[in-house]
């Protein structure tokens, strides 16, 4: 039997009274490309920050990896945590690269501290992931010097240091300008036909529609309904997705795009 | 009004030896004051540690709303009824270093909550424990932004340092007091000491100034 890499059963969590995510049930398999969209507000920033603990549960399980984070709302020791989350690499839509370390060093430093790696093999191999990334050329500066198109792909190479079975990515082409969005998005396809196991917040229904294996969509904190592309962008059954869509290409026609 | 500096030159080598004493306390007050300053620091950044932030707080409040000359005698008037009896020197170094440590504290929990909270976060999800992400990542970067107001407060000391000359301790200010009760030259003596303390202080500015400027340099924020 194949062990799924994300399995929540009924997560639900709120901030003060407003209920945030209500009864998630969610599962994904090694190598799939899941990708979720939703309104804003509709708790998907929340869920995928759930899945490596950035935000805690308040019912449900959690697992990922193989390993529980969650069980019955209660998190996981705080060391089992660490451990956990080495395993699951995080890309933030405001990148969070280290500004007081070269570009180098923000992807040498989690394989230094935590998994003892000699300096220079890690940084053989955070130059090499920095050539993955495109970016071999900037090892030795500073992020304050980068654009924000090449500070989300070190970003997304100081994960990947890690050597993840799970990439999640909260957003991560919204703070950037649009003429960069593309540098991004080739590198998230890269790692998706390498067979990275990917969960990705987006609102690129461009990249959604070529790119993922399940296209899931939240509203209000509940999962409306979940399926191939194909089918969501082109038969969505809920009328919820249905009036989610429309605003959005509404939108786009708008913007001319 | 005629000014007679003679005294002052007659007896450089007191000044200069007592000048000698306030770098001594004043740089040992002060690396006491940074190591409590950034444990208390840290310490009140986590109110869910109810133990530790309890301590660290009634550490800054009593600290921070008794004058400093009222805990230097209590230190040096106080503890021998206890029968702690601590050298003078000790005594300055501890009642300086503890008094200015509550001041840093709050100056080392002001900046690390002004780094943003993605760069913890960030850390965090790499795997890195709150203790790790806070030395690699967060402090590092806290540092840069504290170096403006540890400035204002190693001057403060450096000024504060002045009190010590009434637990005997032999630093410029009371090698000062000695010349004056010879010679009677107050006024002399007095301007003499302030230059001394405007070097010190001085000095100090411009090294912190310099230490940012460097730590700030190649694109680093």
């Amino acid at each position: 039997m194949s062990q799924s890499i994300i399995e929540v059963k009924g997560l639900s969590k709120s901030f003060g009274s407003h209920r945030v995510l209500q009864g998630i049930d969610f599962t994904v398999e090694p190598s799939q490309v899941v990708v979720v969209i939703g309104p804003s507000g509709s708790g998907k920033s929340t869920f995928l920050r759930c899945l490596n603990g950035l935000e805690t549960a308040e019912a449900g399980s959690i697992r990922v990896c193989g390993h529980a984070l969650v069980e019955q709302g209660k998190m996981i020791a705080e060391d089992k945590l660490d451990a956990l989350r080495s395993e699951v690499g995080m890309v933030f839509q405001s990148f969070n690269l280290f500004p007081h370390l070269t570009v180098l060093d923000n992807i040498t430093l989690a394989p230094q501290a935590l998994r003892h790696t000699p300096r220079k093999q890690a940084e053989e191999e955070g130059r090499l992931l920095l050539k993955k990334v495109g970016l071999e050329h900037k090892a030795d500066v500073y992020p304050g010097t980068l654009s924000g198109g090449q500070k989300q792909r070190v970003a997304i190479a100081r994960a990947l240091a890690m050597q993840p079975q799970l990439m999640l990515f909260d957003e991560p082409t919204s703070a950037l300008d649009p003429e960069l969005v593309g540098e991004v998005l080739q590198v998230m396809q890269t790692l998706a036909s390498e067979g990275m196991t990917m969960l990705i917040v987006t609102h690129e229904m461009g990249f959604a529609r070529e790119v993922a294996d399940v296209v899931v969509v939240m509203d209000h904190g509940m999962i409306v309904e979940a399926g191939a592309p194909a089918q969501i962008f082109t038969a969505p059954k809920e009328a919820r997705t249905r009036s989610f869509l429309q605003t959005l290409l509404s939108r786009e026609a708008s913007h001319g795009a | 009004m005629d000014l007679d500096f003679s005294p002052v030159w007659e007896s450089w080598r007191a000044l200069a030896s007592g000048t000698a004493v306030t770098v001594e306390v004043t740089a040992a007050a002060l690396l006491l004051g940074c190591v409590l300053g950034l444990l208390v620091g840290l310490g009140r950044l986590s109110p869910q540690r109810r133990i530790i932030y309890a301590i660290c707080t009634s550490y800054l409040t009593i600290i921070r709303g008794t004058p400093l000359l009222v805990q230097l005698f209590i230190l040096f008037f106080g503890l021998p009824h206890f029968g702690i009896l601590l050298p003078a020197f000790v005594c300055g170094i501890l009642g300086l270093g503890i008094y200015s440590g509550a001041y840093i504290s709050e100056i080392v929990r002001g900046s690390i909550q002004s780094i943003e909270k993605g760069q913890m976060e960030a850390a965090r999800s790499l795997g890195l424990s709150y203790r790790l992400a806070m030395r690699k990542v967060v402090l590092p970067q806290a540092f840069v932004r504290m170096i403006p107001a540890l400035g204002n407060e190693f001057i403060a000391l450096i000024k504060n340092s002045a009190l010590v000359s009434l637990l005997t301790i032999a630093d410029v200010m009371h090698e000062g007091e000695k010349i004056i009760s010879v010679s009677y030259r107050s006024l002399e003596v007095y301007l003499a000491i302030a230059v001394i303390y405007l070097v010190l202080t001085g000095a100090t500015t411009m090294i912190l100034r310099r230490t940012e400027k460097a730590l700030r340099a190649d694109g680093r924020v």
